[in-house]
């Protein structure tokens, strides 16, 4: 028997064949496998940005130049917004660690306070991000669009990008939205753009100081190109149409990808943070009823803060590859 | 065995830590110095070197203290850390120098003059 039967007894190393060599219980094992099948998920996803911004390294949307806005000031402040963002994460899994030290010494009112304090973290995270992605959709300057699908953008005589707003003729717009109440009953169309095509094309007329400023990066000095004027109306007699903010179909700061990346990989990362927040409310509620407390350990808290500590993980290189690099 | 004292002081000092490395980060990223920015090494600029070693510190952080891999055993930890490790390599170095090659062959074929 003894020859063919793990003794569980035996505390013999990994080559003596421990019963539990990895001393973790199945929970945190399986915890530990998801995680890593998850990370490689991740992966994939920033590997598949990573190829599309190597492919299109000359014509790459700059993220400081995308992501600018901070919530009730004006101007242009980049990184500001997502470092706050990342410390909010970064703080929450500080909160959560010491509710797992405080659950190893069935500490109960401290575990509490301190997943209290994560799912508040969290929250603020999530707020921010929906924040950020609603200013991502709205736009900052507004661009048009050529027939070919590129975005040129309006600079003033400094460089400086300026708003379709601040140049536009004040020509009556061409039309006004289609709703089901103006046009056949069971048709109508996503808003208009707030300044039509005619505005923009007899402002830029008006405006001989302005010029436009192409997606194609000038790899020395990793800044986009300015075009001359006569080039401008060459480009603009192009123009289709007028694109304000950013959506799966298009994007006034160039290349649509790097919409369609930043919407699926961030709403991914955000749904994990969701799903992570609604977890350890449920290990909260646990946690204030005494179900730990009577089990005689807290391993359903370190559990989840894995799972938290992963979220924020990924947030880090995320953080990194769409605001830094 | 970890579990009878408390981590709590090594918590907060590993906080501080991740916070002054975002805190460099966000520095760099938005001052962009020209010597950093400019200047390409490997395949692409110093500054996205530092970036990239940050993030990798960063991670190692939050894995080897929030997550507690300091204190599973070795083989656990190897057993999450090589195969991740492992496979993110392979993967970066395939898809990123494919996506470089697609750019260089894309590149004969974009117009951007009309």
């Amino acid at each position: 028997m003894e020859a063919t039967i793990a003794d569980s007894q035996n505390k013999g190393t990994w080559t003596g064949g421990g019963n539990k060599p990895f001393d973790a219980s199945y929970g945190k094992m399986m915890m530990w496998f998801f995680i890593m099948s998850d990370a490689l998920t991740f992966s994939g996803f920033l590997g598949a940005y990573g190829l599309m911004r190597f492919k299109f390294l000359d014509s790459w949307p700059i993220a400081d130049e995308v992501f600018t806005h901070i919530p009730f000031i004006h101007g242009n402040y980049p990184m500001y917004y997502v470092a706050f963002m990342t410390f909010v994460l970064i703080f929450s899994s500080v909160t959560m660690v010491l509710a797992v030290d405080a659950g190893k010494h069935m500490k109960q009112n401290k575990v509490v306070l301190y997943m209290f304090l994560t799912i508040i973290g969290g929250a603020i995270f999530l707020g921010s991000q929906a924040w950020e992605w609603k200013t991502f959709i709205k736009g900052s300057y507004g661009a048009v669009a050529l027939n070919d699908g590129k975005i040129v953008q309006f600079v003033d005589e400094t460089g400086h990008q300026i708003t379709l707003e601040s140049f536009k003729s004040s020509a009556p717009s061409e039309r006004i939205q289609q709703t089901r109440s103006n046009g056949i009953w069971f048709q109508s169309e996503a808003a208009l753009p707030s300044v039509s095509l005619q505005q923009v094309m007899e402002g830029f007329a008006n405006h001989p100081e302005l010029s436009l400023r192409t997606e194609l990066i000038n790899l020395d000095t990793k800044e986009k190109t300015i075009v001359s004027r006569e080039e401008a109306n060459k480009l603009l007699s192009k123009a289709t149409h007028v694109v304000e903010g950013a959506n799966l179909k298009e994007n006034e700061y160039g290349k649509t990808l790097f919409a369609d990346f930043f919407f699926f990989i961030t709403g991914f990362h955000g749904f994990h943070v969701l799903s992570g927040i609604l977890i350890n409310i449920i290990i909260f509620f646990n946690v204030i009823v005494g179900t730990y407390q009577r089990r005689g350990h807290y391993e359903m808290v370190e559990k989840v803060g894995l799972y938290w500590h992963f979220v924020d993980l990924v947030w880090v290189f995320v953080f990194t590859f769409f605001y830094l690099i | 065995m970890s579990h009878t004292q408390s981590h709590t002081a090594l918590i907060w000092k590993v906080f501080a830590f991740l916070s002054l490395v975002t805190i460099v980060e966000v520095i760099l990223g938005i001052s962009k110095p020209d010597f950093l920015y400019l200047t390409k090494v490997l395949g692409t600029s110093i500054l996205n070197w530092i970036f990239l070693i940050l993030t990798v510190v960063k991670a190692y952080g939050i894995a080897w203290y929030f997550m507690h891999l300091k204190d599973e055993k070795t083989w656990l930890r190897r057993a999450i850390v090589w195969p991740i490790v492992f496979f993110i390599c392979y993967l970066a170095f395939f898809v990123l120098y494919e996506g470089g090659a697609l750019g260089d062959i894309l590149n004969e074929w974009t117009r951007w003059t009309y």
